[in-house]
């Protein structure tokens, strides 16, 4: 890495946040700037581009725009991830929505729809399918594509196995695919009850009402005020005593909100919207 | 090459300290937690390879252990004088500008996530000649690139000798690549820590 490739200083970083929001909309002047900057290091390294490529594409080739935005944004997701986490949704949560005639589920930042499809098995799993809709939501379009097709590679879904058994959930996770040869498709039962729409958490504002919002690992890539605008956005979206779900390492740490969320799971993250 | 004038000095003068390991380093990392006194004077960060859903169990261990206020770090703690941090499996830990983490659950480096690679290149980046790294036993080659940077940005870099590692292949890479400025035995690392 000692060549021009792959090298940018703070205030190049400035410079393309500034062209970004000019030429493409976006605005990532909130994101964490050690992580954006290895982000686009590895764009850089990947096309092998210095740093006046990079802005030359950025401004001038608009289809180079949504591979870029697919490469800046964090995709890696798994299914049940952090297992611990959907064990406690399922004793601590899922009676609540049960209580409901229908409940919605958003989740923010879904990416290539792991956790819908995840949440859909869990929401079977407790005899909801049919009572609970889960919309999945992401800034890029093409990730939203991947998600709504529900096909991942068979290698994947090996891995995911573990985390289905340490969640607790009976059976296997490939009760829940049709498998053929090398790739497994979600049950078409499941995604009948979710909903993968473009939305950005930063310049979009409520669409829906929520029994619960899950938004995991998306804050860590966000400067404490843009977590805090979203945390308003997610209040405002849930309905009363809703629950909000944040990464196993994401805490609510603004004041304001620590009065407007109760704290269900310390471990988990998992809290419930007081107040009104 | 033994502790020198030059080694102490910049020791002294260090505001952070980064452990990196992996395979082999779990004996001198609980000894290495367990003799640090609670006013040390300096951040310790630890990056350690470990597998997912084996829920804190080094992390609970070490604070049980512990005798300087331990922490998992979690998204955007401050660094703080006197603290140890361990960084938390299945994310790669990044130290921001203004002097808090930022955590990020992109790809692994080197098959590993937490990738020591990916803390201490950031580690150099804002803290530059204050950090220390002591890189231990290993049996692959992350943390070489990243503690190639801090020994660049001016950061006072040391290897375990090898031959008295575990698992030598991580401390040999960081030796083959240039990065390890000093390479220090176990005994001659404590000395170093407990001055």
């Amino acid at each position: 890495m000692d060549t021009a490739q792959g090298i940018i200083s703070q205030a190049q970083v400035f410079e393309l946040i500034d062209i970004i929001k000019k030429v493409h909309g976006f605005d990532f002047a909130g994101y964490t700037k050690a992580s954006l900057k290895r982000r686009l290091i590895r764009i850089m390294l990947l096309n092998k581009f210095e740093f006046y490529d990079l802005k030359h594409v950025l401004i001038n080739d608009a289809a180079f725009f949504q591979g870029f935005l697919e490469e800046i944004t964090v995709n890696v997701t798994e299914m049940f991830r952090d297992p611990a986490f959907y064990k406690a949704v399922n004793t601590q949560v899922v009676p609540y929505l049960s209580t409901y005639q229908h409940a919605k589920i958003w989740s923010a930042g879904c990416s290539t729809g792991e956790e819908v499809y995840s949440m859909a098995i869990l929401m079977k799993e407790a005899g909801l399918g049919k009572k609970s809709f889960i919309y999945g939501t992401d800034i890029n379009t093409e990730v939203l594509r991947e998600a709504r097709k529900g096909i991942y590679s068979l290698r994947n879904i090996k891995s995911y196995a573990e985390n289905y058994q340490y969640t607790g959930l009976k059976g296997s996770i490939t009760d829940h695919f049709t498998i053929l040869y090398d790739a497994a498709s979600v049950h078409n039962e499941l995604k009948q009850n979710t909903l993968f729409s473009v939305h950005n958490l930063i310049s979009d504002n409520v669409f829906n009402e929520f029994q619960m919002i899950s938004c995991r690992n998306v804050f860590i890539y966000f400067e404490t005020f843009l977590q805090e605008r979203i945390l308003e956005l997610f209040y405002k979206s849930l309905c009363p005593l809703g629950y909000l779900c944040l990464g196993s390492k994401e805490t609510i740490r603004s004041d304001a909100f620590k009065t407007k969320f109760k704290v269900i799971n310390q471990k988990e993250n998992i809290y419930q919207k007081v107040g009104t | 090459m033994a502790p020198d004038k030059n080694l102490l000095e910049r020791w002294q003068a260090a505001e952070i300290l980064l452990f990196g390991g992996s395979a082999g380093s779990f004996k001198i990392l609980f000894r290495i937690i367990k003799e640090l006194p609670g006013a040390f004077g300096k951040t310790v960060i630890l990056i350690i390879h470990r597998k997912k859903n084996f829920f804190s169990e080094i992390e609970k261990l070490f604070a049980e252990n512990s005798r300087m206020y331990m922490r998992e770090i979690e998204d955007k703690d401050i660094l703080k004088k006197n603290t140890m941090y361990i960084a938390p499996a299945n994310y790669h830990t990044l130290i921001e500008e203004g002097g808090y983490f930022s955590l990020d659950v992109s790809e692994a480096v080197w098959y590993s996530k937490p990738s020591i690679d990916v803390t201490f290149e950031s580690a150099a980046e804002v803290y530059g000649d204050k950090c220390v790294a002591i890189l231990l036993s290993g049996a692959n080659q992350d943390g070489a690139d990243g503690m190639l940077k801090i020994r660049k940005s001016g950061g006072l870099t040391i290897a375990q000798q090898p031959e008295d590692a575990e698992m030598p292949e991580m401390p040999r890479s960081a030796i083959k690549n240039g990065a390890a400025e000093y390479v220090l035995t176990q005994d001659e690392i404590f000395k170093l820590l407990l001055l």
